[in-house]
């Protein structure tokens, strides 16, 4: 049997490629349905809709936390027990979190990643009058500026740090494509009357014991601004975890990007995992010019080197071992810093404070090691 | 609607949403105390960062957003 | 064959905890000290990856001479030490399942007081009352509330404090210096190897041999353990000579978190994590100590313990040679006995009497008795 880890776009256009082939396919997910960061909470998605139709088995609300390659098996967890998943190739489909940045304040409750305040209104949480502020960079702001707004939220601003110069051209250069981003800048259109600030970004979040306002960049001007929530994200990076703690000849590991980028690396991934290799090689040609174009919104939107000067020494760096800046001078690399400070080395080893680290001074992040996430002792002893 | 205890007080909770949804919605702004004592909620809404920790029925380090809430459900934070 | 300007009294070869106290107790005893090391950062090999446990061992005479000695010195460093070392003086406890093992407990107890070590026997009541999570059922156990634990990178990087370090992986060491693979030579009166289970690379007649092991670390439970334990059948699997075993053993970091080991196997060179061991150890810790089972681990890892035939460790002149010191073969205690290691070595450098007799570990010793 094929299993497909992720219920994403790759994962839905994986599996939905392994049944085409004929072959016996169940995906696995941590969220209780189908259509990952982007589609949740939207069952009546095109592709979710599709994925549905064809009763592909999907065992949700399960996390996998382990994996043992030479034995073709995964550990499943959920809230209550474990169990074990073999498979004969695996499919690696678990998509990208976002990247976070370090700014003085961002520890304070209210201050959420952009996709992470948008996947909690999607799945139920109410903003509705609430004041957001919406900053960091990329497309993914406009569409989780949007989806708030949709909610009733009061989008205060739209922040990005990408300069005006840059993002014009690029703006441009999309209108040719039919893209999903493209629907995304749009969106700009039906955001009509949110201020949209480029050349812009939190310098900081204030408030007593949650965030009450920021602080913002405008342009080279400091200005306060009020709000409940801040939806600050900077771009995504790709979850490398499972799939290198699992890396060997039966598992496939699929790209990810934008949804579409991630339909065709998922598509691949599926026939590949087949075995009709051909079926894949011939998606190729339009996965790469995807992934150019993914590439090319990666350096527009690259970070800005003045937010590498915005923690001080006093800011939170590790969030899991609270270790501020201050205390990572000196350290030399990653494992230096993790062994002489504990940065790194808290509940979640790293996937938070990792990419900060790499920003902030070019350092590569942890080994990853089992389990994949935080698992209980008990789940790895479950024979079923 | 799910009825659950938050550190000893009734919440009522949407029905189908996760814990950290509920949390928010009822206003409660601390997941977690970090190790220097700052108050934590929320971040990822998709189980990376950790830092929706709280206990749930005596089992400490549950993921808020990661957990749907169930009737009666004893939290701490 | 050195070109090298710089010149040192003694290099040092290893910044692990062995290396550190060794060059600690060689720079205060007023000579030009200098390190070199091949990791990333200080600390990082075994002493990384061990347990950290500061236990004093009774498995024979000599063993319990250097445990013993070496703790009396932890206790004395204990406080210059910053928090990130996270010593603690917990205690140990090694639980008899049985009355077999009970005998055991009794035997280890005469032969702690009878040289002066405090110990508490425990019956049944006593274990549950000390560790409310450990099974009901035990027949009882042994206290040693002078054990304690630390987090030995820091402590590394503590001694090494204002000791001149050099990066490189040493290809050659001889007793005039040490060459770098990158060509580059330093000159010294005298060189120590202490680079832990890489020993026979640069030494390749000592036996020692690694023997890994795997260890898990959990999220926070604050209060959740008391003090160090190990199940007296511990002792089987540290003295199996082929097989791989596992044995309980559980430790109360600091931090709250609770460090699950231990196994051993010997033959295996690559640091994955072999699933099965892991497994068989972490099932063996849930017999112990059933609500583990419920608790997060977040990180597995393995380690390397440089293991020698007799389990005592090599400390002094390489056979053979002249002004080029061996402290390695460490097993699973180097942490322990970090502290008595570089006294000793100390010691033997510069004809100074010690305060327990060296012969035990000299590297020159016969191990034929033990092939
Ligand atoms: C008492 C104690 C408590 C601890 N507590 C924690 C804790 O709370 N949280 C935690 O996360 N860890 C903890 N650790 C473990 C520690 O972070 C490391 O995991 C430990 O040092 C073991 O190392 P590792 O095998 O995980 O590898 P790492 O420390 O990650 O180091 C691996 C090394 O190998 C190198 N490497 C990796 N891949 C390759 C390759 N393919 N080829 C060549 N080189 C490679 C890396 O660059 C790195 O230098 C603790 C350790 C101890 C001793
Ligand atoms: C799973 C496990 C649990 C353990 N638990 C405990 C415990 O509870 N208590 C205890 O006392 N001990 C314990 N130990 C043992 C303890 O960790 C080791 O004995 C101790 O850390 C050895 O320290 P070291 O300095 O000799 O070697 P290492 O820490 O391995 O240091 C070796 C050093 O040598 C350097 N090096 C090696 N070769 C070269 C070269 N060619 N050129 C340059 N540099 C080189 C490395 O960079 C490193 O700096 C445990 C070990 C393991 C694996
Ligand atoms: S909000 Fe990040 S893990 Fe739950």
């Amino acid at each position: 049997m094929i299993v497909v880890v992720g219920a994403g776009p790759a994962g839905i256009a994986a599996a939905l490629a392994v049944q085409e082939c004929g072959k016996a396919v169940t995906v696995v997910d941590e969220n209780p349905s189908a259509g990952g960061q982007i589609w949740r909470g939207d069952p009546t998605h095109r592709w979710v809709a599709r994925f549905r139709a064809f009763n592909i088995p999907l065992i949700s609300g399960v996390r996998v936390v382990w994996g043992y390659p030479a034995a073709r098996t995964l550990v499943l967890e959920d809230a209550v027990g474990a169990r074990r998943l073999a498979y004969d190739k695996l499919v690696v489909a678990v998509g990208s979190p976002e990247i976070f940045l370090p700014f003085p304040g961002w520890t304070l409750p209210g201050v959420f990643g952009a996709g992470g305040l948008q996947a909690l209104v999607k799945s139920g949480l109410p903003v509705r009058g609430k004041n957001v502020v919406v900053a960091g960079t990329g497309p993914l702001l406009l569409a989780v500026a949007a989806s708030l707004r949709k909610k009733g939220a009061n989008i205060r601003l739209i922040a990005e740090q990408t300069p005006a110069a840059l993002l014009w051209p690029f703006a441009k250069q999309l209108s040719g494509r039919a893209s999903k981003l493209l629907q995304g800048i749009g969106l700009a259109w039906d955001l009509a009357g949110i201020p949209y600030a480029p050349a812009s970004w939190v310098t900081a979040a204030q408030g007593d014991g949650r965030l009450q306002r920021i602080v913002l960049n405008r342009r080279g001007t400091l200005v306060t601004e009020d709000c409940d929530y801040l939806a600050v994200g900077f771009g995504l990076r790709p979850a490398t975890e499972l799939a290198a703690i699992m890396a060997g000849p039966d598992t496939i590991v699929a790209g990810t990007g934008d949804a579409d980028l991630s339909l065709l690396e998922g598509r691949i991934a599926g026939y590949t995992a087949a075995g009709d290799l051909e079926k894949a090689r011939g998606l190729e040609p339009e996965r790469d010019q995807a992934r150019t174009f993914a590439a090319s919104i990666d350096r527009t939107f690259a970070v800005r080197d003045e937010l590498r000067q915005l923690a001080d020494s006093g800011t939170i760096i590790c969030r899991c071992e609270d270790v501020p800046l201050g205390r990572l001078e000196g350290k030399t690399c990653f494992r230096d810093a993790k062994l002489h400070t504990r940065c790194g080395m808290g509940a979640c080893q790293g996937r938070v404070c990792g990419p900060a680290l790499e920003f902030l001074f070019g350092w590569h992040g942890a080994s990853p090691r089992p389990p994949i996430f935080p698992a209980r002792v008990g789940s790895l002893l479950s024979e079923g | 609607m799910p009825e659950i205890r938050v550190d000893g007080m009734l919440v009522n909770a949407a029905e189908g949403v996760s814990l950290a949804v509920a949390l928010l919605s009822a206003g409660r702004t601390r997941f977690r105390t970090s190790l220097s004592g700052e108050p934590r909620a929320a971040v990822c809404g998709m189980g990376v960062c950790m830092e929706c920790r709280v206990t749930i029925d005596g089992q400490p380090h549950r993921l808020a957003c990661q957990v749907q809430v169930r009737e009666g459900i004893e939290v701490r934070t | 064959m050195f070109d090298a300007i710089h010149s040192f009294d003694v290099i040092l070869v290893g910044a692990g905890i062995v290396g550190a106290a060794c060059a600690r107790e060689l720079a205060d005893s007023g000579l030009k000290v200098a390190v070199c090391h091949d990791s990333d950062t200080v600390g990082a090999g075994a002493t990384a990856a061990g347990m950290g446990h500061i236990a004093v061992m009774d498995d024979s005479d000599a063993q319990f001479a250097l445990t013993n000695y070496s703790q009396s010195l932890w206790w004395e460093l204990a406080g210059t030490l910053p928090p990130e070392a996270e010593f603690a003086g917990c205690g140990s406890l090694w639980v008899a399942a049985d009355d077999e093992e009970m005998a055991e407990v009794h035997r280890k107890s005469e032969y702690y007081s009878a040289r002066g070590v405090a110990v508490d026997v425990l019956d049944s009541g006593g274990v549950a009352k000390a560790e409310p999570n450990l099974r009901r059922g035990l027949a009882g156990g042994l206290r040693l509330p002078a054990d304690a634990v630390s987090y030995a990178p820091a402590v590394a990087r503590k001694l090494l404090t204002g000791i001149q370090l050099l990066r490189g992986r040493v290809v050659s060491a001889t007793s005039d210096g040490i060459e770098f693979a990158s060509g580059e030579s330093y000159f010294a009166g005298a060189v120590v190897l202490a680079t832990g289970a890489d020993l026979p690379r640069l030494a390749p007649e000592l036996p020692v041999r690694p023997r890994k092991g795997h260890l898990l670390i959990t999220d926070r439970y604050p209060g959740y353990l008391n003090h160090q334990i190990i199940e007296l059948g511990y002792l089987k699997s540290a003295h199996s000579e082929d097989a791989d075993s596992v044995a309980f053993n559980v430790q109360p970091r600091v931090t709250g978190q609770l460090l699950i080991g231990s196994s051993r196997q010997l033959g295996v060179d690559h640091a994955d994590i072999d699933h099965a061991i892991l497994r068989r150890m972490l099932a063996r810790a849930v017999e112990y100590m059933p609500g583990l089972a419920s608790l997060n681990g977040i990180r597995a890892w393995t380690g390397f313990r440089a293991s020698t035939p007799d389990n005592l460790p090599l400390i002094g002149l390489r056979p053979g040679h002249r002004s080029l010191y061996v402290a390695s073969g460490h097993e699973g205690l180097g942490i322990s006995t970090s502290l008595g290691t570089a006294k000793l070595l100390a010691d033997a450098m510069l004809g100074r009497p010690s305060a327990i007799p060296r012969e035990p570990y000299d590297p020159s010793r016969s191990f034929n008795h033990h092939a």
